[in-house]
């Protein structure tokens, strides 16, 4: 193995090391312990790029930990999927971390970059294993750094969801061990790529059982994806946390959709019997429910946040609604349409906190407030992240609806999929329309006293500003974005070539 | 009655409990339920290497049948994370009670039992 074949683990092992001598240095000095932080989220985007980079020329390649050979160990997995989920969570992991430090957000407890290192773990790890085992302890990883995350800055309402947020988090973890013991004791393994062999060769009494299974696990992973009807966590916690780590968990839920889409098509493909494609007939409906829920969630919000965290749950159902078809082609816009929407939410949640900073009183209430600095900065922030959660041209999400519509128009169910793709977009423009009109443009009166607040600078406006520039990046690079997401998805729907690099060490 | 058909009702019980319990609406009562969802998880997840007695764990000698100790190990793994998780919500319920006065799991109070709380 060259030092190379080593940088597969790399995006785990940086905020492993990072997160402790991040924690041990504040303690001292507090200036060391952030630039350390911040070094962490470099490196860990150069090594997701680096990534990236190698995985374009298609090998699946599997890194052994220990050395021993899969199944009988623990394997990472680098694929285009995951090259992309990484260079996602790292790019938004970087951008919400300047604005952390910039917005001094992460002085208002003592942990938050250890914190903020650990989620990354989470996230890392559970986009690069190759075992169902090791998924759920990475989920485990990424949610209790996520608990310390969503309580940062404390406060009544932030604790009060967060005793909601961590007992619903906890039922989700027994049932996933729920399905991950059925799964083995119908298997007798946990390797993704030995599962999908063995469930497939699977007899015909244990046919019941393992539909069952997994159905489980798809429950479980909804639920971390926050689908009607198991979102009614969502909306409230991300309202009640702090903008900046919400913005983070924008690619929480995404982690969730990700996780479906590694294990259906792998485990549950084609090749599975009675559970080929088991969870199919019960996504769509339930994608076509949070899609509208979202969107009518951002029309009623009564505050930025709110409106935010509606957002994204109308953003999950547009996903799941080309995931549900489970097809090549669907999936590519989904993927797509992953890599956008995960940007977008976490843009709104920025510019919701820039607003918050700056009104005083009225924070980020959709109420006409006296004028405040920076008002027009804002407010055109504003119109450029809603332009992108909505999906209306000139941004990504523009191009990645329209994605979504022309690769779907094959699927059966194509006449539910549009209505509720174009009927959410409209209902998602009234929504933002009212909110942006009420806060950006309703100046109570002009000649009123404006909202002081203490020197706000310039600064703050750079990590959404560059949100919405990456944004605006990936809409011109869009058809470059639609190659990589037909090739990614290609390599999904060829399971076999996946079950080989993993079992076989083939790296072709 | 069979070993199994102990383990399994045990298990029923311990699951049907835990979540009548978890969908109480006071943290204390939703605490003990999540505690008893996670003791009957570990017990299902121990059972899954199936029941067999007096088998050697991994390598003997002279015997062909042996005990599957990879759920062992799963369950190691569960308990801990589960311990972690328990004692992290228990201490949230506290900091909530403390700071909102309601143990209600949404933090709304209940107007008829909550009068004499401050």
């Amino acid at each position: 193995m060259t030092l190379l074949d080593h940088l597969v683990i790399a995006p785990i092992v940086i905020p492993a090391i990072v997160g402790p001598i991040a924690l041990l240095a504040m303690r001292r000095v507090r200036r060391v312990g952030v630039a350390l932080s911040l070094a962490g989220c470099v490196a860990m985007l150069g090594a997701a790029l680096a990534l990236f980079g190698i995985a374009q020329d298609d090998a699946i390649r599997a890194y052994p930990l220990g050395n021993w050979p899969a199944p009988f160990g623990i394997v990472l997995v680098l694929d285009r999927l995951s090259a992309m989920m990484l260079v996602l969570a790292a790019t938004l992991a970087l951008i919400v971390m300047v604005h952390a430090i910039v917005t001094a957000v992460d002085r208002k407890g003592w942990h938050f970059h250890p914190l903020f290192q650990f989620q990354l773990l989470g996230l890392n790890g559970a986009f690069l294993t190759g075992d169902l085992f090791n998924l759920f302890v990475f989920f485990e990883v990424l949610l209790i750094a996520s608990y310390g995350l969503m309580l940062h800055g404390q406060g009544s309402a932030r604790l009060k969801a967060g005793v909601a947020y961590v007992v619903v988090n906890i039922v989700g973890s027994a049932l996933f061990l729920i399905a991950l013991g059925l799964l083995y004791g119908l298997t007798g393994t946990l390797n993704m790529a030995d599962l999908a062999r063995r469930v497939a060769a699977l007899g015909a009494a244990d046919q019941g059982l393992i539909r069952i299974a997994g159905l489980l696990l798809i429950t479980v992973f909804s639920l971390k994806a926050a689908i009607v009807p198991l979102h009614l966590w969502l909306p409230r916690t991300y309202a009640a946390t702090t903008p900046v780590a919400a913005a983070l968990f924008a690619i929480m839920t995404k982690v969730g959709v990700y996780a479906m889409i590694r294990t259906v098509p792998l485990i549950f493909g084609d090749g599975a019997g009675a559970a080929a494609w088991v969870p199919a007939p019960w996504l769509l409906p339930a994608a076509v429910l949070t899609a509208i829920t979202g969107f009518a969630g951002v029309l009623a919000a009564r505050a930025m946040r709110e409106q935010a965290a509606f957002a994204i749950l109308g953003s999950t159902g547009t996903l799941l609604l080309a995931v549900s078809c489970w097809t090549q082609a669907t999936t590519a816009a989904a993927l797509f349409y992953l890599f956008h929407a995960t940007l977008a939410g976490a843009a709104l949640f920025l510019v919701a906190d820039s607003t918050l900073r700056r009104r005083g009183q009225y924070g980020d209430a959709t109420v006409p407030s006296p004028r405040f600095a920076g008002q027009e900065a804002i407010g055109l922030l504003f119109l450029g992240s809603t332009i992108a959660a909505i999906g209306l041209p000139p941004l990504s999400g523009f191009v990645a609806k329209l994605f979504i519509l022309q690769t779907t128009f094959a699927a059966p169910a194509w006449a539910a999929i549009w209505t509720t793709v174009l009927g959410t977009t409209l209902v998602g423009v009234i929504g933002f329309a009212r909110s942006g009109s009420a806060i950006f443009w309703k100046a109570a009166a002009v000649d009123a006293n404006p909202i002081t607040c203490p020197d706000r600078s310039h600064a703050e406006l750079a990590a959404p500003t560059a949100l919405i520039a990456l944004l605006a990046l990936l809409t011109l690079g869009a058809g470059w974005a639609t190659v990589q997401a037909q090739a990614t998805a290609a390599q999904i729907f060829a399971p076999e070539r996946y079950i080989a690099a993993v079992l076989e060490g083939e790296t072709r | 009655m069979s070993l199994e058909f102990l383990i399994a009702s045990a298990i029923a019980v311990l699951t049907a409990g835990g979540i009548y319990l978890a969908l109480r609406g006071r943290t204390f009562q939703v605490v003990l339920g999540l505690t008893l969802l996670s003791y009957a998880v570990n017990l299902f997840l121990f059972a899954i290497g199936r029941l067999v007695v007096d088998r050697p764990p991994l390598f003997h000698t002279g015997v062909t049948d042996h005990a599957d100790p990879l759920p062992q190990a799963l369950v190691l793994t569960a308990i801990v994370i589960t311990f972690g998780m328990t004692a992290l919500v228990v201490i949230l319920s506290l900091r909530s009670f403390l700071e909102s006065g309601s143990d209600q799991v949404d933090g709304i109070a209940d107007p008829s039992h909550d009068e004499g709380a401050p």
